[in-house]
């Protein structure tokens, strides 16, 4: 059964992708729902199990490789953590199957992209169920082999390609330390099965590496490489550039890989290698640190873009950030408790979002929206819902998982904690602001889009709103169900067992009622505001805007970091390709390799030609001058 | 008077084999001249044959001569034949023209 849960969506992806023109279309998306959605009925058992049995086990379906003290096995490991990113992965990777029959039916490649979700589910199930780093790194390298399709699926279009080859390149920067990493566990340990690692750290608490010419201690090493890999697939600070252009894709495949699944990846992988981290005091802190500069920068990004999906994509960014420094400040339950409410009202969110461009016939531009909320009633409800989850409004399921961040960073007491829960305040109401912003822009003030006339615009046909109202359930209802069991960890029943290592148990206290307060006052109050900025008095941004125009260009412009990555990394390497290209290769190895050799032979030929003058008495004489010296030759010898 | 011996012969031969051999290359207006040449060459070393087939008391030698003239006689007429043909065809027999070897 549990091999079912991997199995399906691959037996899903062939039948589609390679039989997809002879079962047709409809019968591609049928098929592919209909076994995603079987495998997340599955994972639910399992998570039952895992529950209330306290069901572990590592089933192994074959070896992989044998190669002298290497042995990797194809694996699926089934505790309370992969149990989890189990649900997560294949409900809400069933229901945006159900939802692209709906977004997806103009398109005429649908098996293609049927296929491809399946494929991506697959690999990102390999990930999170593998019992060693190396399986890891195939189903790590999978989804963002899938994500790549994805992001280019539309390939006529020049900018989703370039989208997608600049999503994958800047996975390869973090994939490029994530390797790095894997190479110094096996170096040092002889081995890449967690269970076998993970015994022998302590161990090694003591041994210091030279690493290009640094004397660190090991084990900070073995987690700032990881982390490095973290930070390309989950989109944090440096390496970020490549989500927000994700956006290029279609909007289900945002809602799955770039929202709820493959960009909670790098958190996975931190939570996953806690028994790792928490010998690394360094290593925590700096993830901490990136977390809540990630956290806060994307939330300021967001406050002034204009595209729908990128203001979403920003939000996620900046909500993988909270995950982060939440697993930063040692409450790696927390950061899954995060993941896992994250998942169901982000992909709301965009689904939500996909629902909006759906009825203005693929517009993303907030400005061009407004007023429609009663010729879309469900969506909007759900928007609201799905916004509501995300700021953190009482009651709903972010207002448990971030709050506890914030209450977990304040507790541990020490400097970097204190800073990230001051900045989690802050960015917790930058994201009500700007959250508000999206829905009040979008659904209220005055219609503005030119193109459509309003009554045009028209609510997405049931089997888009479905997965909608499913998620909206866990969106509302994800938090306040599992906090006991996700969180609580002080009491005897501990849900997460060995999964999850702490060295030291996490504070149980109480931070002051103040504190507690704070947050959902603020982000309460943001409410009106945004009311007030984005609806009532509309010219207030704009003199903000026009005051601050440093400000607002270098919000406008991303914090400049793609200009600057153009400065410092792409024009110079472009550079390099050309000198390469035009002195190196064309002058070089053309010049004295292939060219060369046919410019001499040509050379060589156009004197032989001259021999073949055509004359008889030319010819004759050659042969005579060849026989006399033939005869001399003779003689002589 | 000195008398007439091998050497005499010989040089004969060879000056005659030489004038055939310099008229193949000097020779740039007519294709006749070569075969004219050609023959010449062949008549040397017919004088060469004789002289020593005289020499060393061995017939063969004339007999080789005999076959020689044999082959010569045929193989001009076959060559004239072949340069009326070319005539006929191209309407010229002019060495400078006939390059057709070179393709």
């Amino acid at each position: 059964m549990e091999i079912s849960i991997i199995a399906l969506p691959l037996l899903a992806s062939i039948i589609s992708g390679g039989f997809g023109k002879f079962i047709g279309d409809r019968n591609s998306e049928i098929i592919t729902s209909f076994l995603v959605t079987i495998s997340a009925i599955l994972s639910f058992v399992v998570l039952y199990d895992v529950i209330f049995n306290e069901y572990q086990d590592n089933i192994v379906i074959a070896k992989w490789i044998s190669s002298g003290s290497l042995d990797v096995n194809w694996s699926m490991k089934i505790d309370p953590l992969s149990a989890v990113m189990l649900v997560v992965v294949t409900s809400v990777s069933s229901l945006v199957h159900i939802y692209s029959i709906g977004y997806m039916s103009h398109d005429p490649h649908k098996p293609r992209f049927m296929a491809y979700l399946s494929l991506f589910t697959f690999a990102m199930l390999m990930l999170v169920t593998s019992d060693n780093f190396i399986q890891l790194f195939f189903g790590w390298e999978g989804v963002g082999l899938c994500s790549y399709f994805l992001i280019g699926f539309w390939f006529k279009k020049d900018s989703a390609n370039s989208a997608a080859i600049k999503a994958f390149i800047v996975n390869r920067v973090g994939d490029f330390g994530f390797a790095l990493g894997i190479f110094l566990i096996f170096y040092l340990f002889g081995t890449v099965n967690y269970s076998e690692v993970f015994e022998q750290i302590p161990n090694i608490k003591d041994k210091n590496l030279i690493f290009l010419g640094i004397d660190i201690n090991a084990i900070d090493l073995i987690c700032i490489l990881l982390f490095i890999g973290a930070m390309g697939k989950s989109a944090q600070i440096l390496l970020h550039t490549w989500l927000p252009d994700a956006m290029e894709g279609p909007t289900p495949v945002s809602a799955l890989i770039h929202a709820a699944t493959m960009v909670t990846a790098g958190v996975f992988l931190v939570v996953r290698c806690s028994p790792i981290y928490e010998y690394s005091e360094l290593a925590l802190n700096i993830v901490t640190i990136v977390g809540m500069s990630t956290a806060f920068f994307a939330a300021t990004i967001a406050l002034v873009q204009t595209d729908i999906k990128k203001i979403i994509a920003y939000s996620t960014c900046s909500q993988l950030g909270y995950m982060f420094f939440a697993a930063g400040v040692g409450a790696y339950n927390v950061a899954m408790f995060h993941l896992f409410t994250h998942a169901f009202f982000k992909a709301l969110l965009f689904l939500g979002s996909g629902s909006v461009i759906h009825a203005f016939r693929d517009e993303q531009n907030i400005n061009n929206m407004g007023g429609v909320w009663k010729k879309l009633p469900y969506t909007y409800c759900l928007m609201i819902i799905g916004t509501l989850a995300l700021t953190g409004f009482p009651f709903l399921s972010g207002f448990y998982s971030k709050d506890a961040i914030i209450e977990f960073a304040y507790l541990r007491g020490n400097i970097t904690g204190l800073y990230a829960a001051g900045i989690g305040i802050i960015t917790a109401f930058l994201t009500s602001i700007y959250s508000w912003r999206l829905i009040f822009k979008t659904f209220h003030g005055e219609y503005n889009n030119k193109n459509i006339k309003i009554e045009e615009t028209h609510e997405s046909p049931l089997v888009m709103l479905i997965p909608l109202f499913l998620l909206s359930i866990g969106a509302i209802f994800a938090g306040y169900t599992f906090k006991e069991l996700f969180i609580n960890q002080g009491t005897e029943n501990n849900f997460w067992q060995n999964s999850i290592f702490f060295l030291e148990p996490l504070s149980t206290d109480h931070p002051p009622l103040w504190f507690l307060l704070l947050t959902p006052t603020l982000v309460l109050l943001s409410i009106p505001v945004a009311y007030y900025l984005f609806v009532k008095n509309k010219n207030l941004p704009k003199q903000i805007a026009e005051v601050n125009k440093p400000l607002y260009d270098f919000l406008l412009n991303k914090w400049y970091f793609d200009e600057l990555y153009e400065k410092i990394f792409i024009n110079p390497s472009k550079k390099l390709g050309l000198i390469l290209w035009k002195f190196f290769d064309v002058r070089i190895i053309d010049g004295f390799g292939p060219d060369g050799i046919a410019s001499f032979i040509k050379k060589c030929s156009l004197k032989a030609n001259k021999f073949q003058s055509g004359f008889i008495y030319q010819y004759a004489f050659v042969m005579l001058v060849g026989f006399s010296a033939l005869l001399t030759f003779l003689i002589v010898k | 008077m000195t008398e007439i011996g091998l050497g005499h012969y010989l040089t004969l031969g060879a000056v005659i084999f030489t004038i055939g051999i310099v008229g193949i290359f000097l020779n740039r207006k007519n294709i006749i001249v070569i075969l004219m040449s050609i023959e010449l060459i062949l008549l040397a070393v017919n004088i060469n044959l004789v002289s020593f087939s005289i020499y060393l008391n061995d017939l063969s030698g004339q007999v080789f001569t005999l076959f020689i003239l044999t082959v010569a006689a045929a193989e001009a007429a076959i060559g004239l034949a072949i340069i009326v043909v070319y005539y006929r065809n191209s309407g010229t027999i002019r060495v400078e023209e006939i390059d057709k070897l070179k393709g």
